[in-house]
């Protein structure tokens, strides 16, 4: 059953040029000239674009999730459009869309740069998703717990506050944290927006060492800090999910 | 003379096609303890949500201590502080401290500090022998201690009324005494109540009326050693053969 996979990894290891693939995936100088700032600016630039969006994309995915769940039919027609809309859409569009799109159109322009625009234009996507999983967490929540809540006298939105979310977000932890590891890997799709030397988050820092050295190695060496951003996270996920199945027992 | 704390007129609700409350009216008095009885689909469970307005009776009203809890300008937060509730799934919140599940109504809604608060839940949970469970989550808890623990919980409210939405279906065998007898000694301390069950042993000993239930309708009513012992009606006797013979 092995025999044709070791076949295969012998002659890889036979016929592989590794004087050429350590020349230029692994080359120790360009490695080295890129420490500190792929630490200090790129890596830093992706969790700040990332927690900014994020933060952003779940306040908005909120409002929009309790929008969906409304007994007002326009307020449930516009979050529907907008999650479908922007679901549908590559986020490398919407980006476009908040970057260029909009100082074309009006003639303002989003403040705060590469930060601002990013932030707003991942986060406009990450709602629309988020929405989806937040509606979905509330909608988990037993009914009778809103019931509860109601006969004691508490409004609607006490009830939503204090009984109903707190129980919805503890359900969507695994869920949601997966989409912030979608969001970080979407990070660098910000490339787009052009960037200053202090703007510039991994992808981008990678490929204009890349252009200026002809060699690709920083690949490596940026993959290597992606998968050190989001190893640890998907791994919570799993630990997360295990657990809660746990308990249902 | 104040009003009574509970008058329901006339009161008609429809599912869809389904008329589930076909012109209920009955006056609940001021420390009366009322059981409700009749087959399950009767229509019971849906006229005690009605009454604190879980559901939404079609037509007729209900007057909460003289003010009509289905008008459209009711004030039925308010209202719904004076109306105790009890569910048959008890309904704890899972994500607070016994503590906190006494508290946080009392916080939120009636704007106590949490001293006071706190005073009031250490209090309602000795009446109701749990003071022990008070830093316990709800799922620590056996069902006969989570409904203990629910009936606390709107006790700190102060309510004027309670309502019992089959507060011991959800219990093991064995569980339910210890919620009777809560119930009981709520009864003898004044409370009014209005109690949706199957336990004919606590109908006939704590009731000062029971109320039958049938399709919609009261089918009789009165003092429960009369209608238990000497029904009058043929859907009554019926009803009250297949519970003895379970």
């Amino acid at each position: 059953m092995y025999g044709l996979l070791v076949l295969v990894a012998i002659a890889l290891i036979f016929f592989a040029d590794w004087e050429q693939i350590g020349e230029s995936f692994f080359n120790v100088e360009i490695m080295r000239d890129m420490f500190p700032e792929v630490v200090t600016i790129a890596a830093r630039n992706t969790i700040v674009y990332t927690a900014l969006a994020f933060a952003l994309g779940m306040i908005w995915a909120l409002a929009l999730a309790l929008m969906k769940l409304s007994s007002v039919r326009p307020y449930r027609w516009f979050a529907m459009g907008y999650i479908e809309l922007f679901r549908g859409l590559p986020a490398l569009i919407t980006i476009i869309l908040v970057g260029f799109g909009l100082p074309l159109a009006f003639g303002w322009r989003i403040p705060g740069g590469t930060l601002g625009k990013g932030a707003i234009g991942l986060g406009i996507v990450a709602a629309a998703y988020m929405a989806e999983t937040i509606r979905a967490g509330i909608q988990a929540v037993p009914r009778g717990q809103m019931e509860a809540a109601r006969s004691l006298g508490m409004s609607p939105g006490t009830a939503m506050t204090y009984i109903i979310l707190p129980q919805a977000f503890r359900i969507i932890i695994p869920p949601l944290t997966n989409e912030l590891v979608l969001l970080i890997k979407d990070t660098s799709l910000l490339f787009v927006l052009g960037s200053t030397p202090q703007s510039k988050e991994l992808t981008k820092f990678a490929r204009d060492v890349m252009a200026a050295k002809v060699n690709a190695t920083p690949l490596t060496v940026v993959a290597v800090m992606y998968l050190i951003i989001t190893l640890p996270l998907t791994y919570l996920v799993r630990r997360l999910e295990r657990k809660a199945e746990a308990e249902k027992r | 003379m104040t009003a009574p704390p509970i008058e329901i007129r006339d009161l008609h609700k429809y599912f869809g096609e389904l008329e589930v409350l076909r012109g209920i009216s009955t006056t609940i008095r001021h420390g009366e303890v009322v059981c409700l009885l009749g087959p399950s689909g009767s229509g019971k469970s849906t006229l005690l949500r009605c009454v604190n307005r879980l559901e939404e009776p079609t037509s007729g009203s209900i007057l909460i201590e003289g003010e009509d809890i289905t008008s459209e300008d009711a004030d039925v937060d308010g209202l719904r502080t004076r109306i105790g509730m009890v569910f048959q799934q008890f309904n704890l919140f899972p994500h607070l401290t016994v503590l906190r599940n006494l508290r946080i109504a009392q916080r939120k809604v009636l704007r106590r500090d949490t001293d006071e608060a706190t005073k009031i839940a250490e209090e309602m949970l000795a009446r109701v022998g749990l003071s022990d469970k008070i830093d316990e989550h709800p799922s620590r808890l056996s069902g006969g201690q989570q409904q203990r623990v629910a009936i606390a919980r709107a006790l700190c409210m102060n309510p004027d009324m309670m309502l019992f939405d089959e507060p011991t279906s959800a219990l093991d065998p064995e569980l339910i005494g210890e919620v009777l007898d809560v119930m009981r000694e709520l009864a003898e301390a004044g409370m009014t109540m209005l109690v949706v069950t199957h336990e004919m042993g606590f109908a006939l000993q704590v009731a000062d009326r029971v109320i039958f239930m049938d399709e919609g309708v009261i089918v009789e009513e009165g003092p429960p050693r009369e209608v238990l012992r000497n029904p009058q009606h043929q859907r009554t006797k019926k009803f009250l053969r297949a519970i003895e013979i379970e």
